[in-house]
């Protein structure tokens, strides 16, 4: 190689390599994190697919900058598990620290992975200042994530719960369980699909519809392989089986993931789509992205509803900023912005009764959004099976459906 | 002498910038192949992660996709640059073609295949143009057309890019094979345009372009950004299917990807050895061919047209594709069947106003010091070969073009990242130039030696050094063509998806990347802002490189083109 690359790869690599501030990071010792905070670059994970969350995310980062010093950098991934891999590798490779990734926005499989792994630092959330208005109680997604105790290593900062969404103006009365589903489905072909698993949305569809096929769904709550798998899931590939002829593109191709199945609700090839956000309808049709007919509704025998956290891992390069950023997502104000239809339309974890009135007025301020259901309006949340559920069904899913057939 | 050595050295220097990152990368996928990895984990040599590989049941399909959609792309691209050339050559229009062609070289894969998909797709603005007046659409038809499970969508998106390659590689070797003279003499013979330039002209130009089809060969088939936006998901095709094994979290699969990168690279030589084969079999044949006489004149009838409607609807496709890019971007509600937008806004480009400015900054930064880099080296070859320093090495410039991305880059994001050099710009600038430098090297090998040396005879008799007739005479005489080799480096290096993607590890982003991350999302109206400023910063240096010398040179007449 050239002498003078191999010169500049080697010098940028000990500046990759020269260890970082001083690792000892006590999340009690607030003050503490904030000096050592001060100035630090942090490296956002986040998923980067959708275009109204990479702007807030940027907002984020000015606010952080503007409060406290600090640099946000969002690293657009196109798949959580992007971070993990990567976080794994520098562990294989005995990056301990300095490692490149500072905050994941993270839940389900991945949180599982990580926390089983020891791959993530904590437990931290609990000793967070903001820790205190956060509603512990009104959600139990709040403290488990996928039936696992989170434990204080990952700080949850948004709710989501399942909704459909449905362009009235064609479809007037849509079909409000997976039974009716499957026979709206047959009499309408072509016109609704889910995206491609192993996508977070698409296996999330697959979980719903086994809370609708199963008689007793509480097998999905201990690991797949303690239960008789092929007995549960029989009811799910019945289902699948029946309804993928009649499919968008008759199930020979899907959706890449949330935005993309949006896409096709906006163009009119399917009549019936789902997100995990139920103001995401709402905010789509603010930026005049989709009609503004469109509205949502949920299934009578519930639908999937969870958290998003975040987490830092244990080798992280900046931590006292991660824990800054963990702590600034809190803020009423951003929980608040977050919430807003406008924005993202996120449900705060934040409890409107924990606030102080000027903070509270920032909730009571907002609109509910065109389209978002009220609160009373959105049923029973199901709780998320077991993160081996969703492994399993997407890797069985793939073998089906996807490049097996 | 010591001088006279250090020449010597120079193409040496410069293929082993090539060659050694490939070979490093090659063997960073072979060891993990066999299950040996230490820094991930694999201490011991296994077959392990070939029995995953094999046992992925998606595989024969995912191969066979690899190679079926790499054939075809290939040949019919050769097809129609040879109908082109052979129908068109020494007219006007042939003139016309090739000028509105080159610049689809400066066109990233990606920006190119975006703007098919745009056009293409059942919601795209084919099927609007028809409905619902002829169709009876009012909404998108149910048509799988891009992603299709046979890889049409894919072919079509390849050819588009690789006609223009072909087309201006075989214009630089007609050059020296007296192509001109010979269809003079075809035709005084009575033989048809088609015909006399397939028997006289062909067998001498083959020869000079086959490393470019080599290179469009391996490049097709193993494609990652254009096979992401247009080619089939259930099963994807096997680069595709690699690149995710790459990327999920679980690190056996690592090995497996280094398992399936093997298969690639397995692939790839097995069909190139086939296609050298079918050369063989189409000389022998065609040998007989040019002997029997025919002349062919009635072919030209359907042959002529036939080329120009092909040149016609790969200009037309890129230029719709590209204009309905830039229509989205734009566009707030645009539904079905509107042929345009019912209302209009910036608020696209607002909203990305953020990221726009540092990541187009970082894009233009890589690129331009990548270029420099290779424009630099690239001239070091080139005086050294004037100065007497030849080495048949040099057509091992082509080693990155031919050797699949996909194959090697693992292994070097791998090494990469247990020196911890990953994800930083200096080091996917350092990777870039691996891709820049054939590119560049190509484009300017044939200006330089075209050179009429008898300037630099004159100046040094008036007693410049040899330098000084570098600096001084030769460089500034051959500024046209190092400012078009600098923007052929230019856009290449803002094209890379995969060694950015691999070696920035998400820290570093370049325009591609960003519109390429947006490709699954399915938003129009994002992916139009960031793949025009894609295919908006290439051009503009391309455009730059046209202008600035009839800038530089308005007070020279000799400086002119005639």
């Amino acid at each position: 190689m050239n002498p003078l690359i191999l010169a500049t790869l080697v010098t940028c690599g000990s500046i990759l390599h020269s260890p970082a501030a001083a690792q000892d990071i006590d999340p009690k010792d607030w003050e503490g994190v904030l000096q050592q905070a001060s100035g630090q670059t942090v490296y956002w994970h986040a998923w980067g697919g959708d275009a109204r969350i990479n702007a807030f995310i940027a907002s984020v980062g000015d606010d952080l900058q503007a409060r406290y010093g600090i640099s946000l950098e969002h690293v657009r991934l196109a798949d959580t598990a992007d971070a993990v891999t990567r976080v794994i590798a520098e562990r294989s490779a005995g990056r301990d620290d300095g490692g490149a990734v500072d905050v994941i926005w993270i839940n389900g499989a991945n949180f599982a992975s990580m926390k089983d792994q020891g791959l993530l630092f904590g437990p931290f959330a609990q000793d967070l200042p903001n820790w205190g208005v956060v509603d512990t109680d009104a959600n139990p997604s709040i403290l488990v994530d996928f039936t696992l105790p989170v434990e204080g290593f990952g700080s949850p900062w948004a709710m989501f719960q399942m909704v459909f969404e449905y362009d009235s103006a064609t479809l007037p009365e849509p079909p409000r369980s997976l039974d009716d589903l499957r026979a709206w489905i047959a009499d309408n072909p072509g016109r609704f699909t889910y995206p491609q698993p192993p996508d977070f949305l698409g296996t999330s569809f697959l979980k719903q519809a086994l809370y609708g096929v199963l008689d007793d769904p509480a097998v999905l709550l201990a690991p797949a392989d303690d239960v008789d798998y092929d007995a549960a899931t029989a009811p799910l590939w019945a289902f699948l089986d029946d309804i993928t002829p009649n499919l968008w593109r008759q199930g020979r191709t899907y959706p890449a993931n949330e935005p993309a199945l949006g896409q096709l609700l906006a163009d009119g090839e399917i009549d019936i789509a789902f997100a995990f956000n139920p103001g995401r309808a709402s905010a789509a049709i603010a930026d005049g992205e989709l009609q503004d007919s469109v509205r949502t509704y949920v299934f009578d025998e519930g639908t999937l509803a969870n958290s998003s956290y975040l987490s830092i891992p244990y080798n992280a390069a900046n931590k006292a900023g991660a824990l800054v950023l963990a702590n600034l997502i809190l803020d009423p104000e951003i929980q608040a912005r977050a919430q807003d239809p406008d924005v993202l339309g996120f449900q705060t974890v934040l409890g409107l009764h924990l606030l102080d009135p000027q903070d509270r007025a920032r909730f009571d301020a907002l609109e509910l959004g065109i389209a978002t259901l009220a609160p009373d309006q959105m049923g029973a949340g199901l709780l998320e099976p077991h993160p081996t559920w969703m492994t399993r069904i997407a890797d069985d899913w793939a073998a089906r459906y996807g490049a097996g057939q | 002498m010591r001088h006279l050595r250090g020449w010597a050295l120079v193409p040496w220097v410069s293929i082993a910038v090539l060659a050694l990152p490939v070979l490093a990368g090659l063997a960073g996928v072979v060891a993990p192949a066999f299950g040996y990895m230490p820094a991930l984990g694999g201490h011991a040599v296994t077959l392990d992660a070939w029995r995953a590989t094999l046992g992925w049941p998606g595989l024969p399909a995912a191969m066979r996709l690899s190679v079926v959609t790499g054939v075809s792309a290939t040949a019919l691209s050769l097809a129609l640059t040879l109908l082109i050339v052979a129908a068109w050559q020494g007219t006007r229009s042939f003139v016309w073609v090739t000028r509105a062609l080159a610049p689809l070289l400066a066109l990233p894969h990606a920006a190119a295949a975006f703007g098919l998909a745009f056009l293409i797709a059942p919601s795209g603005w084919v099927a609007r143009a028809i409905s619902p007046a002829i169709t009876g659409w009012d909404r998108p038809p149910d048509l799988l057309i891009v992603n299709d499970p046979w890889g049409l969508a894919l072919v079509a998106g390849l050819v588009v890019k690789e006609v223009p390659f072909l087309l201006l590689m075989t214009l630089a070797a007609l050059g020296q094979s007296d192509s001109l003279r010979s269809q003079l003499v075809a035709r005084a013979l009575g033989y048809g345009r088609v015909t006399g330039w397939l028997k006289t002209v062909l067998p001498r130009v083959y020869p000079q372009i086959r490393l470019p089809v080599y290179a469009v060969l391996a490049y097709s088939m193993s494609v990652v950004d254009v096979a992401l936006i247009l080619g089939p998901t259930r099963p994807p095709t096997l680069a595709v299917q690699i690149l995710e094994w790459m990327t999920r979290p679980d690190l056996a699969l690592r090995f497996q990807a280094a398992a399936g990168a093997v298969v690639q690279l397995g692939l790839v030589l097995g069909v190139l050895a086939l296609w050298r084969l079918a050369e063989h079999m189409v000389a022998r044949w065609g040998r007989r061919w040019v002997a029997d006489g025919a002349r062919g004149v009635r072919a030209d009838r359907s042959l002529r047209p036939l080329a120009a409607m092909g040149a016609l609807l790969i200009g037309g496709a890129v230029a719709l594709g590209l204009a309905g890019l830039v229509v989205w971007s734009f566009a707030s509600m645009w539904r079905f069947p509107d042929l345009l937008p019912q209302s209009w806004g910036v608020r696209n480009w607002t909203s990305q106003m953020g990221s726009l400015g540092p990541i187009t900054r970082d894009t233009a930064l890589i690129a331009f010091g990548a270029t420099a880099m290779a424009m630099a080296l690239s001239v070091l070859v080139l005086e050294a070969e004037a100065r007497g320093h030849k080495t048949p090495v040099i057509a091992l410039i082509y080693l990155p073009l031919i050797a699949p991305q996909i194959a090697f880059l693992p292994g070097l994001a791998s090494f990469a990242l247990v020196l911890g050099l990953d994800g930083s710009r200096v080091a996917v600038m350092a990777l870039h130039l691996v891709f820049v430098l054939p590119y560049v090297y190509l484009a300017l090998a044939d200006p330089w030696r075209a050179w009429d040396a008898r300037a630099g005879l004159s100046a040094q008799a008036l007693g410049a050094g040899r330098w000084r007739v570098l600096w001084a005479v030769r460089l500034p005489m051959l500024t046209r063509p190092l400012l078009i080799a600098f923007a052929v480096g230019f856009a290449t290096s803002v094209a890379q998806y995969l060694p950015t993607l691999l070696i920035g590890a998400g820290r570093v982003t370049t325009v591609t990347t960003e519109a390429i991350a947006l490709a699954s999302s399915g938003n129009r109206r994002l992916i139009g802002v960031w793949a025009v400023v894609q295919m908006a910063l290439p051009m503009l240096v391309f455009a730059l490189a046209l202008v600035l010398p009839a800038l530089l040179f308005r007070h020279r007449q000799g400086m002119r083109i005639t």
